[in-house]
């Protein structure tokens, strides 16, 4: 009797942590059902690589005369990351001949981690256009150029070329507009932790600039600046020349100046 | 006594592997504690999202106030968004590291996701009806509504399984913002209904050049006749339109079918002229309405203060916008006398936590937002109806509804038709069924006309050959091969599986024989003393 009573109790004890096993498994596998988007994401190439084809790299001129919606490949250097979620990448990229938007590339969290500014990527994907902003869309691929020189983009000075059409030309690139006077401040959701919508001032005319939280984030030392104008001050502003139903330059540093 | 002591342990070893079973990081379920405990301060989280809207936010804020006032003891910490999606991302981060917030506005497919965890998500249906706590209970201190009074249809979406899991916030629906004057510059009077044939028909013609490149209908070098917000959405409707199958209420995969593909390559024929395009690709349906280079933008209701000539709030520069008058109208539809619309709109959810009292606190100020104030301010924002019969047959809402027009702000005419666009329809609107992996099916379904609408603007070869080839892709991108997993909610609700009521009947039977040997032991030492 004791016996039966000792195998039953080790058989029982041994089913109790294989159902106990069981069950975690059956956990995560649920959990992977429920947020499956984080593993895998839309890959759009140019270019098939699979056969070994690998498409021409296209200069920035070539990229820019391509027609919306072409396949495009490119080379440039990390100058900014936006955003990663979800194994998908935004970030700012440029070479010495002009700058590319990258909105959503296909990228691991581990490799997003490599894209320190300088860094040069080839991308593949499409050019595409929203709202204004040319871009590469969603689903490009990319790699780092292992062994490639590096090349960190100095602030072109664009405070003239506000408000003319020749502005578009340098759509992406890291810009400074100087002497510029605040007239708004206001932030997205009526207080910080958000974008920042500001309204600068030049010559009689106003223009839009944003900060982008995600590029920025909300401790850094511009979004507190920004936070902190207040209407009339002077200010040199640096950021990306973003585009959104007109320019809408994405301030990735400011100093007051009066 | 060895024996006794051997025994004692082994007791001691099964009672282990019991908790060891159930493991530590389950929360107990929800108890509805007696009383609230008003001696005692809490914090609670409340994650809310606004559309981009000011006024919005200042509900939020004014409603916190409110209900701070009657409840000292309870500080609500508003934490804003303006993306559901954003919500649910770090929804799911804080479910990992156990920080939730207390109060969060959702979707009831979110939450099928949130449920995941064991007792995250509060179960409602007892609070619901709590004598003290419930729904304009006795010990509620502010005139709530009741249960009643939360129309049954919004109500019923928040139900998952058996138990309701959320309260409806606001409700929307799509509508269709037409530019009526270019529709009858076309040739074309619009019907009461407007059907997906009228869509198509004058969206194609709406593609006419001049000898320079301008469309005719504008006269600008940019028209885009038709555009689609949410395009999950579209995909959806279309097939409730058609009575044709996307899912069974256990999570079974139905969308990848024949319809879907005829659907898909009949968008496809309207992309290639350029007719049709999506939000995610081309940019806002407001944006290009307003600027005259759009005709048909299918959008929330909700987003109606950004429709229109006259819209109060806009995007585009001033210079850009064209004079028009505008048409709401619902979404096209295949049967013009038997419509049918998505039901959209925030929900809110409350998580659970350790303290009952806190989880108490909670759910009082979630019925807090069910009060009349909070529905009808909510509700002026934007072209959302209120939740509750209360509200929306309460003398301040009609009157709001019967001045149409009256300015181009709070009583903007686009915004006004939108919410009554949406109270005519409750009946026709619907939902899709919620289960743990409905968010990936519902992604799958706008994936399929993404990527269709961008294949063909990349000149890429669409037919049945590429659909079949998507159709493959989006169910593995989705992980929706394994529909018994991607029911996971569901599933967690039925019956215990076979294996484990077996476990569950040794381990009784086990116990049983323990109980009898120590009895007839006990028995024979006393016989023996």
């Amino acid at each position: 009797m004791k016996k039966i009573l000792v195998v039953l109790l080790a058989l029982v004890l041994a089913l109790a942590m294989v159902a106990c096993g069981d069950n975690g498994d059956a956990k995560d596998t649920e959990t992977n059902a429920g947020t499956d988007t984080t593993l895998d994401t839309t890959v759009d190439t140019a270019a098939d690589t699979e056969g070994g084809d690998v498409a021409a790299v296209m200069s920035y001129a070539d990229y820019m005369a391509a027609e919306l919606d072409a396949p495009v490949v490119i080379e440039a250097y990390v100058q900014a990351k936006q955003s990663w979620w979800d194994n998908k990448a935004t970030i700012y990229t440029q070479d010495q001949d002009g700058a590319y938007f990258i909105y959503e590339m296909v990228c691991s969290e581990e490799d997003y981690a490599k894209l320190v500014p300088g860094t040069k990527i080839r991308v593949n994907g499409f050019k595409t256009a929203w709202e204004g902003e040319v871009e590469i869309a969603s689903g490009a691929t990319f790699e780092i150029i292992e062994g490639a020189d590096t090349y960190v983009a100095e602030p072109v000075d664009l405070t003239e070329v506000l408000g003319t059409e020749e502005l578009i030309n340098y759509q992406n690139q890291l810009a400074s507009f100087k002497g510029m006077t605040v007239e708004a401040v206001e932030f997205k959701n009526g207080e910080p932790g958000d974008d920042i919508y500001v309204t600068l001032g030049l010559g009689g005319a106003s223009y839009s600039f944003c900060v982008e939280f995600y590029l920025t984030g909300t401790d850094t030392e511009v979004y507190q600046t920004v936070s902190a104008l207040e209407v009339g001050n002077v200010v040199d502003v640096e950021g990306f020349v973003y585009w959104y139903q007109g320019v809408n330059p994405h301030i990735t540093a400011v100093t007051v100046v009066g | 006594m060895k024996r006794i002591l051997s025994l004692v342990l082994l007791m001691f070893v099964l009672a282990l592997s019991f908790s060891s079973c159930h493991g530590a990081k389950k929360r107990d379920a929800f108890i509805i504690p007696d009383e609230f405990d008003t001696s005692k301060n809490y914090e609670i989280s409340f994650w809310a999202k606004n559309d981009t809207n000011l006024t919005q936010v200042n509900i939020y804020k004014k409603a916190i106030e409110d209900f701070e006032a009657i409840y000292p003891n309870i500080k609500v910490n508003l934490r804003l968004y303006t993306d559901y999606g954003r919500i649910y991302q770090d929804v799911l981060t804080n479910i990992a590291t156990g920080t939730t917030p207390n109060v969060c506005i959702t979707y009831p497919d979110h939450i099928a996701t949130y449920m995941t965890g064991e007792n995250n998500v509060v179960p409602l249906t007892d609070l619901f009806v709590d004598e003290k706590f419930g729904l304009a209970g006795s010990e509620v201190k502010f005139e709530a509504p009741t249960k009643e009074e939360i129309i049954p249809k919004f109500l019923e979406e928040c139900k998952l399984g058996t138990d309701y899991y959320a309260v409806p916030y606001m409700r929307s629906t799509e509508a269709c913002y037409v530019n009526k004057t270019y529709v009858e510059k076309l040739g074309y009077t619009l019907p009461d209904v407007l059907t997906w044939d009228f869509v198509w028909e004058v969206s194609e013609a709406a593609m006419a050049k001049d000898a320079d490149g301008n469309f005719l209908v504008n006269g600008q070098k940019t028209m885009i006749p038709f555009i689609y917000k949410s395009t999950d959405n579209m995909m959806i409707s279309m097939l409730r339109q058609l009575d044709e199958p996307y899912s069974t209420s256990r999570g079974e995969i139905l969308l990848f079918n024949d319809t879907t593909k005829s659907l898909l390559l009949e968008i496809a024929e309207h992309t290639e002229t350029k007719a049709f395009c999506t939000f995610k690709i081309i940019g806002y349906p407001a944006n290009f309405l307003n600027a005259g280079q759009c005709i048909f933008a299918i959008d929330s209701t909700g987003g109606a203060t950004w429709m229109g000539s006259d819209a109060p709030l806009v995007d585009i520069p001033e210079e850009n916008m064209v004079d028009f008058e505008t048409a709401v109208m619902t979404i096209p539809q295949f049967d013009a006398e038997n419509p049918k619309m998505i039901s959209q709109g925030p929900s809110m959810c409350i998580f659970n936590k350790e303290d009952p009292q806190e989880v108490l606190a909670s759910w009082l100020f979630m019925q807090f937002m069910l009060t009349n104030e909070v529905q009808i301010s909510y509700s002026q924002t934007e072209g959302y109806i209120p939740v509750t019969s209360k509200a929306q047959e309460s003398p301040e809402y009609k009157d709001y509804l019967s001045r149409e027009g009256e300015d181009n702000d709070f009583y903007y005419d686009i915004k006004i038709k939108a919410a009554k666009l949406m109270i005519d329809n409750i009946e026709n609107s619907f939902t899709t069924a919620v289960f743990n992996g409905s968010t990936s099916l519902r992604d799958a379904a706008g994936q399929l006309i993404e990527n269709v609408t961008k294949s063909v603007r990349r000149h890429q070869n669409v037919d049945e050959e590429y659909i079949e080839t998507l159709y493959e892709d989006m169910t593995s991108l989705y992980h929706l091969d394994n529909t018994e997993l991607s029911a996971g909610t569901v599933s967690s609700l039925s019956p215990l599986p076979l294996e484990s009521k077996l476990l569950i009947s040794a381990l009784c039977t086990v116990w049983v024989f323990i109980l009898v040997y120590l009895a007839v032991s006990t028995i024979k030492k006393r016989k023996n003393t």
